[in-house]
């Protein structure tokens, strides 16, 4: 680890497995209390006090508990006031003994979409300039070979109907790699990967200079090259500090495989709005998972798998002979 | 308590040198703030809309800014080429050109930090690098490297230049048992910083265009290009607007020295091309679409070849002793080296490194002019901070500004 940084399993147990649970507990009540007494307050904290109580917080791993607690209120005064909704944002931690994992079957996905502009809805984009973090690659359907060169796929296809005659379609978001090169390169260590194998990104500790974009081999970075625009209406009130919560200008995001969600138990939002079940998502460390049974009885394959990022992403040809 | 006073002294001096000029120099310094107004007034455009005035986008998320940021590390570097020779052998002729040099490559770091910043989407959180009250990703991120030894080589070049500045105007002879060791640190410090820079595109293994053991070397002799030509450039426009006394054996000698540079640079490159076309890979899509352009989008190869158009003019006014012992035609070849690399080591370096992106698809970037203008802007700073240290070293070095009681 680094010489001026404080030391990452350190930080990461304590925000982690170690005192996970009642960690968890004590957040939920703070957000409960914290949503509750935002409805009602006046607009005390005047812009500027806001500006500058963001302008000095922490790298999210230094944050002691009760400088978490802080600004977590202030998030959520800050966005119920803006959005006008009731927000609560939590920063619930990773559960022990998980260690989450995605597959995709290639063979069921007809490359309807409908998965990017659930994960949009999910996780509070930019609606324009608009980001999405899933992007959906059609390719030409080749007897002879089967492989994906992904200098062929397409993500600007347009069809009446989809599948279209021939084609096949990969979607392709963060890989979660457990040796991910943007968490490596990031100057100021405002990404990094989760106990549970979730790689984040601290957006308040984002200063914007894109390393990681050029270092990621999948193209999951996004940068919010203008100024964000999201409707008040359109707001997904349910937020984690290191998820969904919305993104200023200029800081970097991507797929966080709905933190905000997953770890409360739930599905990522792109898996439960798949409507031909191509999607699958699980504890890899469950040996009665549905993703372990993928792996052990699926060809799976990760891509770019000659740069050993070793991506928790897994993709397969479930049903070989479908068209 | 003594030098503290002289000290003021030198400062006031050297602000009455600055202040005082003729008409000319008044006009270059009236032109240099007229850009950089116009620089900072494109800056203030990009900070009110957000990096959405350039034309990076995520695709090619680093452009323009950065090109010019890695060239400039080259010019910063080059810098020590002179100053080797001059102090550690004691050679006269290249000694008083030498100080010219080390102001260039000061005033090059300062642009090259101006450029980095300028490129940051959130400027005002760069107190997150900063030990101890940020969390700089010491040592994996080569960006905190970069930092670190950008700002080390910046202090050593500033102190040598300002100590000896400040002992010629209080008519002392510098202290070599402080200047040499520092002259020594420096030199491991041009190579490291360019180096660092170099690893920064290497160490992406997820771009196989900059992923190679080569680009490191060819930053290096690509920086011994253009530097030294650059400061052979400023040499010839002093001597002209000022009477400074740089003899022709140190700028033919700094033809001599682009010569070999040169044919280091054009060779690296040969080499480059060999491996990647010869046995083609899938990675050789980058240097495809540098060289030839992919599926009819083929604007960065026009820069390519005018990039190396340039650079083999240049090796051949180097290389031919009847030209480059014309200094005109030398200064020819300056400009020729000067500008290819600037292409190759800028866009021509950053571009294909980007295209196809890591999904494969193709943006074809050029820069916005709100971009250019405010690169242009940081290019007349460097430029005024070079004339004012330039205008008080010449003055020192001359004579005409020296403490009076000698």
């Amino acid at each position: 680890m680094g010489i001026f940084r404080r030391n990452k399993q350190a930080t990461g147990q304590a925000k982690g497995s170690q005192k996970g649970s009642s960690r968890r507990d004590f957040l939920k009540t703070a957000a409960t209390v914290g949503a509750g007494t935002a409805v009602g307050a006046p607009a005390i904290a005047s812009a500027l006090e806001f500006d500058f109580e963001t302008f000095m917080q922490k790298n999210f791993r230094e944050l002691s508990d009760e400088e978490l607690k802080g600004v977590i209120e202030r998030l959520e005064r800050k966005y119920s006031e803006k959005y006008g909704k009731d927000v609560s944002v939590s920063a619930i931690g990773p559960m022990d003994g998980v260690l989450y994992g995605y597959g995709l079957d290639i063979s069921r996905c007809i490359g309807c979409r409908k998965c990017v502009y659930a994960c949009v809805d999910e996780n509070n984009q930019s609606r324009d300039p608009e980001i999405h973090w899933i992007r959906v690659l059609e390719f030409e359907r080749s007897e002879a070979l089967r492989t994906i060169n992904l200098e062929e796929g397409n993500p600007y296809y347009e069809h009446e109907k989809v599948p279209a005659e021939g084609k096949f379609y990969v979607p392709i978001a963060c890989q979660h790699c457990e040796d991910s090169p943007c968490s490596t390169v990031c100057p100021t260590g405002a990404t990094w990967q989760e106990p549970d194998g979730i790689v984040v990104i601290d957006y308040d500790w984002c200063i914007g200079c894109r390393y990681c974009m050029a270092a990621c081999p999948y193209g999951a970075r996004h940068f919010n090259w203008g100024e964000p625009n999201l409707p008040a209406e359109e707001v997904n009130p349910d937020m984690h500090i290191l998820g969904n919560k919305p993104r200023a200008r200029g800081v970097v995001e991507k797929c966080s495989f709905c933190i905000q969600r997953v770890r409360k138990g739930r599905l990522p939002a792109c898996h439960e709005a798949c409507p031909v079940g191509a999607r699958k998502f699980g504890n890899l460390l469950d040996p009665n998972s549905e993703i372990r049974y993928l792996l052990e009885h699926k060809r799976t394959f990760v891509l770019k798998a000659e740069l050993e990022t070793n991506p928790k992403f897994f993709y397969f040809w479930g049903t070989e002979g479908r068209s | 308590m003594h030098d503290l006073h002289l000290f003021t002294h030198f400062i006031k001096g050297s602000l009455l040198a600055v202040a005082s000029g003729s008409r000319g120099y008044y006009i270059w310094l009236l032109a240099l703030v007229i850009l950089i107004a116009l620089g900072a007034n494109a800056y203030g455009n990009q900070l009110t809309h957000g990096l959405i005035t350039s034309h990076m986008r995520d695709q090619v998320s680093w452009g323009f800014y950065i090109g010019n940021f890695a060239f400039l590390v080259g010019v910063a570097a080059a810098a020590v080429v002179l100053v080797v020779p001059a102090y550690v052998y004691n050679w006269g002729p290249i000694r008083d050109v030498v100080l010219i040099g080390e102001l260039a490559s000061v005033a090059a770091i300062i642009m090259c930090m101006l450029f980095v910043t300028v490129d940051l989407g959130r400027p005002e959180f760069v107190w997150h690098l900063i030990p101890i009250i940020g969390t700089p990703n010491f040592p994996h991120s080569l960006l905190t490297w970069d930092i670190l030894v950008l700002n080390v080589y910046f202090l050593i070049n500033w102190f040598i230049a300002t100590y000896i500045l400040f002992m010629t105007f209080s008519n002392r002879k510098y202290n070599p048992r402080l200047v040499l060791p520092l002259i020594f640190l420096s030199i491991p410090f041009a190579i490291g910083i360019h180096t660092v820079t170099a690893f920064l595109f290497t160490g992406l293994k997820s771009r196989a265009f900059w992923h190679t053991a080569l680009l490191a070397p060819r930053f290096i002799a690509g920086a011994f290009c253009s530097g030294p030509a650059l400061i052979f450039l400023i040499f010839r426009v002093l001597r002209k607007v000022h009477r400074m006394e740089i003899t022709e054996t140190a700028l033919f000698k700094i033809g001599e020295l682009l010569a070999y540079a040169m044919a280091i640079n054009l060779f690296f490159v040969a080499s480059e091309v060999f491996t990647e076309f010869y046995g083609q890979t899938s990675h050789s899509v980058h240097a495809h679409f540098q060289w030839f352009g992919l599926h009819g989008l083929s604007s960065i190869s026009i820069y390519t070849w005018v990039a190396l158009c340039c650079n083999v003019l240049a090796l051949i006014i180097f290389m031919v002793p009847k030209f480059r012992l014309n200094l005109n035609i030398l200064t020819l070849g300056c400009v020729f080296s000067f500008c290819g690399i600037y292409i190759e080591k800028g866009m021509g370096l950053l571009l294909p490194g980007f295209t196809p992106d890591a999904l494969g698809e193709i943006y074809e970037y050029t820069p916005s002019l709100n971009e250019v203008t405010v690169g242009v802007g940081i290019w007349a700073v460097g430029a005024l901070l070079f004339t004012l240290m330039a205008r008080v070293a010449i003055a020192i070095t001359a004579g005409d500004l020296r403490i009076r009681r000698a």
